[in-house]
């Protein structure tokens, strides 16, 4: 029976360069996460992916959105962003390797360790990525 | 669910008003029937309504001094802040010695007990390899924010005994040895800067027993004040490291070394502690984070405003020695058990329950105004549809929705008053685009609904 309700779906709008609003949008799926009840170790997961995400969006391209899907038993965050997009994936998913600009890395910020961070964090993590166009990155955390 | 609150509300002189609601950090306060209501389970006693209410009508309950005579031997744990309120009336042996006219047989400075724990946080994050930072038990009210409402937290909160609790165990074994009194003859009493620390002294905990009671400052402050020309000197034991734990500051000045972060003022404490969970402060040791501007000096109980006690407290201490060469032994294990989280915010106890809930929520929120004017006594919209969702408020006590669906009834009302029966109704009527049957009208409130639910627009 619980399979028939529908995901509770959240949608966010990230601006790009907003460092102020940047990291509202994960906090607000893991304020959601925490009142419905998952377990603390996902939802750190969850959140710290959700950041990482969202942070490249504000980083890296245009603008974009998260999109949080949201069932008993699976997350799904769905990022997407239009920009440069991702040349080199497996380049991008090296640890430390990153294009963040030098101004953004002495924020603290572009370390390259976003990409991995999600990997690590992620259940399964698929990379859709248009040079020119944009990026949609799927993040999906099972409940279990 | 049978959790001692001392934060209560005088309902007499609360007028209903909005503002303890917009402040409260647990969002546990609903105005309902004209009054302030306040949600147990979610409250965390920190005074924040105490501080706001303009009405006064918030108050914290302790106990008052009638309660020493329950004890054959009396001793006052005086805050290290409780001193700064005096401060520059007397010096700190006069100040300390008017406690013994109010009926204390003694006095133990929480002070002295601050710096025991001071030295035992500093083995403990010696040795300390798990995840960072760790954040003080000190006080309560942050231990009940991060319960309530930063729940995975909890296992960073170090896992030490407070001053007070201490205070408590070395007054009390003191008392023993100096009077040959069986421990139960003998009454401790926290004299505190906040509710907080009244709630903290009431709830049964393992591991320590805390103090026997807690006396809020406001309560004795007059009387101390009268009594500073008279009192007897009592001399001070402490060190000013032990005092500085009464301001924003002090407890990391009197722990030292390493990379420690104070923050003061519970608002700022939700930003550091939301940082935190995001996986922020990795590289800080330890955070010392106080609920009250500028730390106890600031408690909601305290007279003096906190900047100038903060001064008081730090000149007159400014001729103790740094800290006690010759620290009192513990007495035992200063380990507590670890705090867990009260959930009291989760919407179900029921995963999937919950999460239809949440759909709920979020589609409720989106049909409010968004303007968190708190008319309808919920703290923001988006409190008021969980309230809706919990079933304890309906959409309609948002004055802008209840007003839209007047609006779509006086439209209505206004489209049946001009209708006609069919054999007074003028020909020309129906020229206009308007047929003169009922299908008409239900034509006509339709896309008057349809606007409805964007009042935000």
């Amino acid at each position: 029976m619980n399979e028939a309700r529908p995901p509770l779906e959240l949608t966010i709008p990230v601006r790009a360069w907003d460092f102020l609003a940047g990291g509202d949008g994960a906090a607000r799926v893991r304020q959601v996460l925490q009142q419905v009840g998952f377990p603390p170790a996902v939802i750190r997961r969850v959140a710290i992916a959700t950041y990482e995400a969202e942070m490249n969006i504000v980083i890296h391209s245009q603008g974009g959105e998260l999109k949080a899907q949201i069932t008993p038993a699976v997350i799904t965050i769905i990022a997407r962003d239009t920009g440069p997009g991702i040349p080199d994936i497996d380049l991008a998913m090296q640890e430390g390797y990153s294009t963040a600009p030098r101004e953004i890395q002495e924020m603290g910020f572009g370390a390259g360790m976003g990409l991995p961070n999600i990997r690590r964090c992620a259940d399964e993590l698929a990379i859709d990525s248009m040079p020119g166009k944009g990026t949609v990155i799927k993040i999906v955390i099972y409940n279990r | 669910m049978g959790y001692f609150h001392s934060v209560r509300l005088e309902e007499d002189k609360c007028k209903g008003c909005t503002n303890c609601i917009k402040h409260c950090p647990t969002e546990a306060i609903r105005v309902r029937e004209g009054k302030a209501r306040i949600i147990q389970e979610r409250c965390i006693d920190c005074g924040e309504c105490i501080r706001i209410c303009p009405n006064h009508a918030k108050i914290a309950v302790g106990d008052g001094l009638e309660a020493l005579d329950a004890y054959r031997y009396r001793v006052a744990l005086p805050a290290p802040a409780f001193v700064s309120q005096f401060a520059g009336r007397a010096d700190l042996e006069h100040i300390l010695g008017a406690l013994l006219t109010l009926g204390f047989d003694a006095v133990y400075e929480v002070a002295l007990a601050a710096e025991v724990v001071a030295r035992e946080t500093r083995r403990y994050l010696d040795n300390y390899r798990g995840k960072k930072p760790l954040i003080s038990p000190a006080c309560p009210a942050v231990v009940g924010l991060i319960q309530v409402r930063f729940p995975s937290l909890v296992e960073q909160i170090l896992p030490l005994v407070t001053p007070m609790d201490l205070a408590a165990r070395l007054a009390r074994r003191e008392g023993v040895r100096a009077t040959g009194l069986p421990p139960e003859a003998i009454g401790t009493f926290f004299l505190s800067p906040c509710p907080a620390k009244i709630t903290a002294g009431r709830q049964p905990q393992e591991g320590m027993a805390g103090p026997d009671g807690v006396i809020p400052l406001a309560a004795i402050y007059g009387d101390i004040r009268q009594r500073l020309a008279t009192a007897p000197s009592c001399p001070s034991r402490a060190g000013a490291s032990g005092y500085g734990w009464g301001h924003s500051g002090g407890e990391n000045a009197s722990i030292g070394g390493r990379r420690l972060l104070e923050v003061d003022g519970i608002h700022h404490v939700i930003e550091v502690l939301t940082q935190i969970e995001t996986g922020d402060f990795e590289d800080i040791d330890y955070i010392e984070a106080q609920a009250c501007p500028g730390g106890c000096v600031g408690g909601a109980l305290m007279v003096r405003n906190p900047y100038l006690a903060r001064l008081e407290l730090r000149q007159l201490t400014r001729e103790l020695p740094a800290g006690r060469v010759d620290l009192p032994d513990p007495g035992g294990s200063l380990a507590m058990a670890p705090v867990q989280p009260r959930p009291a915010l989760l919407l179900d106890a029921d995963l999937a329950t919950a999460l239809e809930k949440m759909r709920r929520l979020e589609a409720t929120q989106a049909l409010l105004p968004g303007l968190d004017c708190g008319s309808c006594g919920s703290p923001n919209c988006r409190a008021l549809a969980e309230d809706i969702v919990r079933g304890e408020a309906q959409d309609t006590d948002c004055v802008f929705v209840l007003r839209d669906r007047v609006r779509v009834l006086a439209e209505e009302v206004v489209e049946l008053a001009r209708k006609l029966p069919p054999s007074m109704a003028q020909p020309e009527r129906g020229s206009d685009n308007e047929t003169a049957g009922n299908s008409g009208a239900s034509e006509f409130t339709g896309p008057g609904r349809g606007e409805s639910p964007g009042p935000g627009g």
